[in-house]
């Protein structure tokens, strides 16, 4: 019988609160909404160690908070997300840590393609970006059934990271615009003469985010400066924010200060954006 | 007739709801649209009084109030890089301010970065007038004048995508258009030497600074930031030491573990 009440306070609650964010969107939307917000989910470990959890608990807390922040995004209609989930540079943390690690990122890859998962009830595509042969087998089936699973999605795309950093993307659309040219070249080098044959859009077109426009804002949080080899290449323009607080704890406002800054600054990226 | 009359009536009465329900949908468009300029001005208010604090603790930290900020250790800043918006780096003598203070403050290798290259034209300029500052004010015999110099490297959007270009460039014609059969598997150390043969052998900032509107790094090479600390200065007319001095402070005490 409590239970029962408590369940239907909690649905109250989640009802008010859904409410009041729409009316903020309402009013944010009087201004441009960025199309692309990119996050580095930076914190997890020194939540679980701030809140006395045992170690891997952080990344689970840091999970709901991720499809929280996600729903945010689809309702303010925020088309693209991109999310930092595990770099390359983090193989190099004790392999207890790193097996959990993609235990659970395997677990919720899995939880992603269930009916009542967010990415069915907002339309999203899900794309997995990154170094994937690096990746044990079942994680990189499980990545695959996602894509799969979600390709006919068109309403908004969700761009998931993993095995990634912006050296290792540069690095391979490099090597695939090689390929590329090799195959539609049969002369060797003394016939073809000293001229550039690759340019900066044959390279770009190979890159593993090319399924997403650059991003408008990245998100950092904990309060740390640095992009940690995290879109390099595509945040020329991109806004960067960095928040104090660690990413199981960031919500709602630091999305509407985000956006806010965002609309604040609009005329300057703009006018950027075209003269170069 | 009456039939008529009624039909008349409900039309006016359908065309009076209309302008109604108009009046209400752009009047609530006109009441978001205040709101949202209301959500704006608590914002500017909000940066105006950070501003504020932020102006009277650099007056603070230039007259030497700070102990931790006296005694900065200098030697962790190994490479920085100052990025400044284009429209303002036509400010020459400001940019020449700047490179006094960073001299000053002790350090010796800085790059300048501009998408529009506007930093590449007065560079010339720039280098001449710290060496002659720098002249006049030390005797002409001092043996560490050398050592004070500020090394300077000016480089703009051109050196960043454009860059990567002529290095896959390289590549290509090194291991896949030679006729050599083996096409190896391209690693970052390859990309690397491959930028260091086209002159690209600068190492990558610690901190970078970034003087404009907006905390963007505006297309700095992407290959040279991927752990550099990147903090917003503001507008380069409203530069401070006593900012500098906070922004460099702070950068000496973080600590990164590089993804472990």
């Amino acid at each position: 019988m409590a239970k029962q009440s408590s369940n239907r306070a909690t649905q109250v609650i989640e009802a008010v609160g859904s409410f009041l964010r729409r009316c903020i969107g309402s009013i944010l939307s009087a201004g441009p909404i960025p199309k692309h917000i990119a996050f580095i989910m930076d914190g997890n470990r020194r939540y679980a160690k701030k809140q006395n959890l045992e170690e891997g608990a952080g990344h689970r807390f840091g999970y709901s908070t991720l499809m929280n922040m996600l729903k945010y995004c689809y309702e303010l209609d925020v088309k693209y997300v991109t999310i930092y989930a595990f770099s390359i540079e983090n193989f190099k943390r004790r392999p207890e840590e790193v097996q959990s690690t993609m235990q659970l990122i395997q677990e919720k890859i899995e939880g992603l393609i269930e009916k009542e998962s967010i990415v069915n009830r907002y339309g999203v595509r899900v794309h997995f970006i990154g170094n994937l042969k690096l990746l044990s087998k079942p994680v990189q089936l499980a990545a695959e059934r996602a894509m799969n699973a979600t390709w006919h999605n068109s309403k908004a795309v969700l761009s998931i990271c993993i095995a990634y950093t912006s050296t290792d993307e540069i690095v391979n659309a490099v090597e695939e615009s090689c390929k590329e040219k090799q195959k539609g070249n049969e002369k060797l080098l003394d016939e073809i003469g000293e001229g550039p044959l690759i340019d900066v859009a044959d390279v770009e077109k190979h890159m593993y985010m090319a399924v997403a426009p650059d991003p408008d804002i990245i998100i950092r949080t904990s309060g740390e400066t640095r992009l940690s080899n995290f879109l390099l290449w595509q945040s020329a323009r991109s806004l960067l924010y960095s928040p104090g607080v660690l990413w199981p704890e960031i919500g709602f406002w630091h999305l509407v200060r985000a956006v806010l800054d965002f609309q604040k600054n609009y005329a300057y990226t703009e006018k950027k954006s075209k003269e170069s | 007739m009456f039939l008529r009359w009624l039909e008349a009536t409900i039309l006016d009465f359908g065309d009076e709801m209309h302008k109604v329900y108009m009046w209400i949908w752009s009047s609530g468009d006109l009441g978001l649209r205040l709101l949202w300029h209301i959500l704006h001005l608590i914002l500017s208010t909000w940066y105006f009084i950070i501003g504020l604090m932020g102006s009277v603790e650099s007056f603070l930290i230039s007259s030497g109030l700070f102990k931790r900020y006296r005694d900065l250790d200098i030697s962790k800043v190994q490479y920085l890089a100052v990025a400044i918006d284009s429209d303002e780096a036509l400010q020459t003598l400001k940019v020449l301010e700047l490179l006094r203070w960073l001299e000053a403050i002790g350090l010796r290798k800085v790059c300048l970065y501009d998408t529009a290259g506007v930093l590449k034209k007065s560079k010339e300029a720039l280098t001449l007038l710290l060496k002659n500052e720098r002249m006049s004010s030390e005797t002409a015999s001092d043996p560490l004048v050398e050592e004070k110099c500020l090394s300077l490297e000016v480089i703009s959007f051109s050196d960043g995508k454009q860059a990567v270009a002529k290095a896959a460039d390289v590549l290509l014609k090194k291991h896949y258009l030679s006729s050599n059969t083996e096409k190896p598997k391209l690693t970052e150390s390859d990309m690397t030497d491959a930028l260091g043969a086209i002159g690209y052998r600068e190492p990558d900032p610690d901190l970078m600074l970034i003087y404009g509107p907006a905390r963007c790094h505006m297309g700095f090479p992407a290959w040279r930031i991927r752990y550099t600390e990147i903090l917003h200065m503001g507008p380069l007319k409203s530069m401070k030491i006593g900012a500098l001095i906070k922004a460099i402070h702070r950068y000496t005490m973080v600590h990164q573990n590089y993804g472990t």
